[in-house]
């Protein structure tokens, strides 16, 4: 369950001021699939930013399963984020020449999970994404960009987090990869994952039960 | 995260450009090495000065004449031609000292000697047979100065090693033959047992002949040039120096110390004399190497700011995925002390083989301490994690949103 209110983000370069959200209320319940869709400038970065915990808000609060957020330290937001939250981004960021396995593991080693019980773990959530079990020892940068894109979404899926927010998970993808990756969210949504895609595109967001519209910093 | 994770994320990330990380390494090798060979000669210098020093003799006290300064002047008289310390001196100190084990006057001077058509030019020790114990000579063939030959004024000589191979070949026994020095015919009765050299000149480089002899027909008056005494133990030693000092101060008539017209040297004075010369050398050998070890170390920083502005986005993803600050400060700083920790180990194999190679074909004795290599391993894991601080710091601090944007 998320819950945003009132929130107002500033960044101040100098002199000068920039207010990015300008009050945004919403209420994602669990379960969920919700796409935020805007053009580039609208805010929707910054949102997701607040909303993976990678960022606090200026003003306002910001509830995940009912704690707030909006006032906690950069290690506090970094234990939400281990236990709470899977990203998947724009650029896949795996570590290139580290094997299948360890990328999707990777979360689970500052979760300080035993070894066995990590190799368990990643193999389920490659699973869940579809990818080949003979792939599971190939080096990230031997795959394909759709492939990627799958392990990066099993990564977000290990720690069994509480929400998957998704940055323009298909924005280095072609169309029909793209279809594949989105087609993943969809699955992983209908299996209990609250999921939030952030996009610019509608064709992209047409997949979500429910499209957050967000324009200059507002909701619309 | 976990000790054993910390690891494998660090052989992993040290593995990725191995180039790079066999360089870096190269310069601590080189640091450690260098630290570990320059002391083990300094010390290895240390220990052979000191062993040559012991070797003179075991409590020995040297009284040599020296020049007298005249009551409120700055002229000496000068050191060469002092004659202040006589015979009866020496009888004296005998007499009078407690605590002497054993004591030998000398008087001692280089001249020019012949025998069989070969000449060389050496000092000629004019002393008596307790010099064997004081000194720790012995007579290698034949016998040494006598008693008897002593207050005989016999024309008898010993032979140094050197000497006799000098005058008669290597090898040779020359017992029997006639050496003249300075054009007064001696017989060579004994030749001591080689001791090697020292700081003090050649001891095997010598002619030994009794005092009187030397006293009456080389050097004309009964003065002599050093008086060696030998302590009973180590623990008198600093008592017979003074009393020693007191009693020639009376019987010179001299009020002050400062104006003393003779010195009383004791070995441990020399020894540490010459400790303090060596340890200096040492410092200044370890310095220079040291320098090379800090150039080591900032080439692990250039390596490590560079590796952290290269993974910039992976820094950024680890902290997305939960890695906190202190995560990443320990993943860059185990990076960098690991990579010394390894220039630490085969520096200090190469800086051994240095050390041996040295010793082998330099000719120097060098010794290797334990106490060196544990602070050689200190030393480089103290750079691992001093280099390395500041780049694990900075990779820490990213703001993950910058970093993952980080082109």
């Amino acid at each position: 369950m998320i819950e945003c209110r009132d929130i107002v983000k500033t960044y101040t370069s100098g002199a000068e001021e920039t207010t990015v959200l300008k009050g945004v209320s919403l209420k994602i319940v669990d379960g969920e699939f919700v796409a935020i869709m805007g053009p580039s400038g609208s805010g929707k970065s910054t949102l997701m930013h607040i909303l993976g915990a990678l960022d606090t808000p200026t003003s306002g609060t910001y509830l995940l399963d009912g704690q707030d957020l909006s006032e906690l330290s950069d290690d506090e937001l970094a234990e939400i984020r281990k236990k709470k939250i899977g990203f998947v981004f724009q650029a896949f960021n795996l570590l290139p020449r580290a094997t299948v396995l360890r990328n999707v593991s990777l979360p689970l080693v500052y979760a300080e999970v035993a070894i066995a019980e990590r190799d368990r773990a990643a193999r389920g959530a490659l699973a869940r994404v579809g990818l080949e079990e003979e792939r599971f020892h190939h080096l990230s940068n031997q795959l394909s960009g759709g492939q990627m894109q799958r392990v990066a979404i099993a990564r977000s899926l290990v720690n069994n987090p509480a929400l998957i927010l998704a940055d323009e998970p298909t924005g280095n993808l072609d169309t029909k990869t793209g279809e594949v990756v989105l087609g993943t969210f969809e699955k992983l949504n209908r299996e209990g994952k609250t999921i939030v895609l952030i996009t610019h595109e509608a064709e992209v967001a047409r997949h979500a039960q429910r499209v957050i519209h967000i324009r200059d910093g507002n909701i619309i | 995260m976990k000790t054993r994770d910390l690891f494998l994320e660090t052989y992993a990330a040290i593995t990725v450009n191995k180039a790079r990380s066999g360089l870096t390494v190269l310069g601590i090798v080189i640091g450690i090495g260098s630290v570990i060979a320059l002391v083990a000669i300094g010390q290895g210098a240390q220990g052979s000065v000191e062993s040559r020093i012991e070797s003179i003799g075991s409590n020995l006290i040297l009284v040599s004449p020296g020049f007298q300064r005249g009551v409120g002047t700055q002229i000496s008289t000068g050191r060469g031609s002092a004659q202040t310390l006589t015979q009866a001196d020496a009888d004296a100190i005998r007499e009078e000292v407690d605590g002497i084990e054993s004591l030998a006057p000398e008087v001692s001077r280089r001249y020019q000697i012949t025998a069989a058509g070969k000449n060389t030019n050496t000092q000629v020790v004019g002393t008596v047979p307790d010099y064997l114990k004081v000194r720790n000579v012995e007579a290698d063939l034949g016998s040494f100065v006598s008693p008897g030959q002593v207050s005989g004024v016999s024309k008898v000589a010993v032979l140094g090693p050197i000497t006799r191979d000098d005058l008669f070949g290597a090898g040779v026994n020359p017992i029997g033959q006639i050496i003249r020095i300075n054009k007064v015919e001696f017989k060579v009765i004994g030749v001591t047992a080689a001791k090697g050299g020292t700081g003090f000149g050649n001891q095997d480089d010598q002619v030994f002949v009794p005092i009187s002899t030397a006293q009456r027909f080389l050097a004309g008056g009964d003065y002599v040039t050093t008086i060696s005494v030998s302590a009973k133990d180590q623990g008198s030693m600093t008592a017979v120096q003074q009393e020693i000092t007191n009693l020639l101060l009376a019987r010179h008539k001299i009020s002050s110390p400062q104006q003393a017209d003779f010195n009383v040297l004791n070995q441990s004075d020399i020894v540490a004399a010459a400790t303090s010369v060596t340890g200096i050398f040492t410092i200044l050998l370890a310095s220079i190497a040291g320098i090379s070890l800090l150039v080591g170390g900032i080439g692990i920083m250039n390596m490590m700011l560079t590796t952290v502005t290269e993974r910039t986005r992976e820094i950024g993803l680890r902290k997305a995925i939960g890695g906190k600050r202190s995560d990443i400060t320990l993943q860059f700083l185990a990076e960098a002390v690991t990579l010394t920790f390894i220039g630490g180990f085969i520096g200090v194999i190469f800086g051994w083989l240095l050390a041996l190679g040295v010793s082998k074909f330099g000719n120097t004795a060098t010794s290797i301490s334990l106490p060196s290599i544990l602070l050689a391993f200190g030393v480089s894991a103290g750079i691992g994690l001093l280099f390395g601080y500041y780049p694990a710091r900075r990779a820490a601090k990213l703001n993950p949103i910058d970093a993952l944007r980080f082109e």
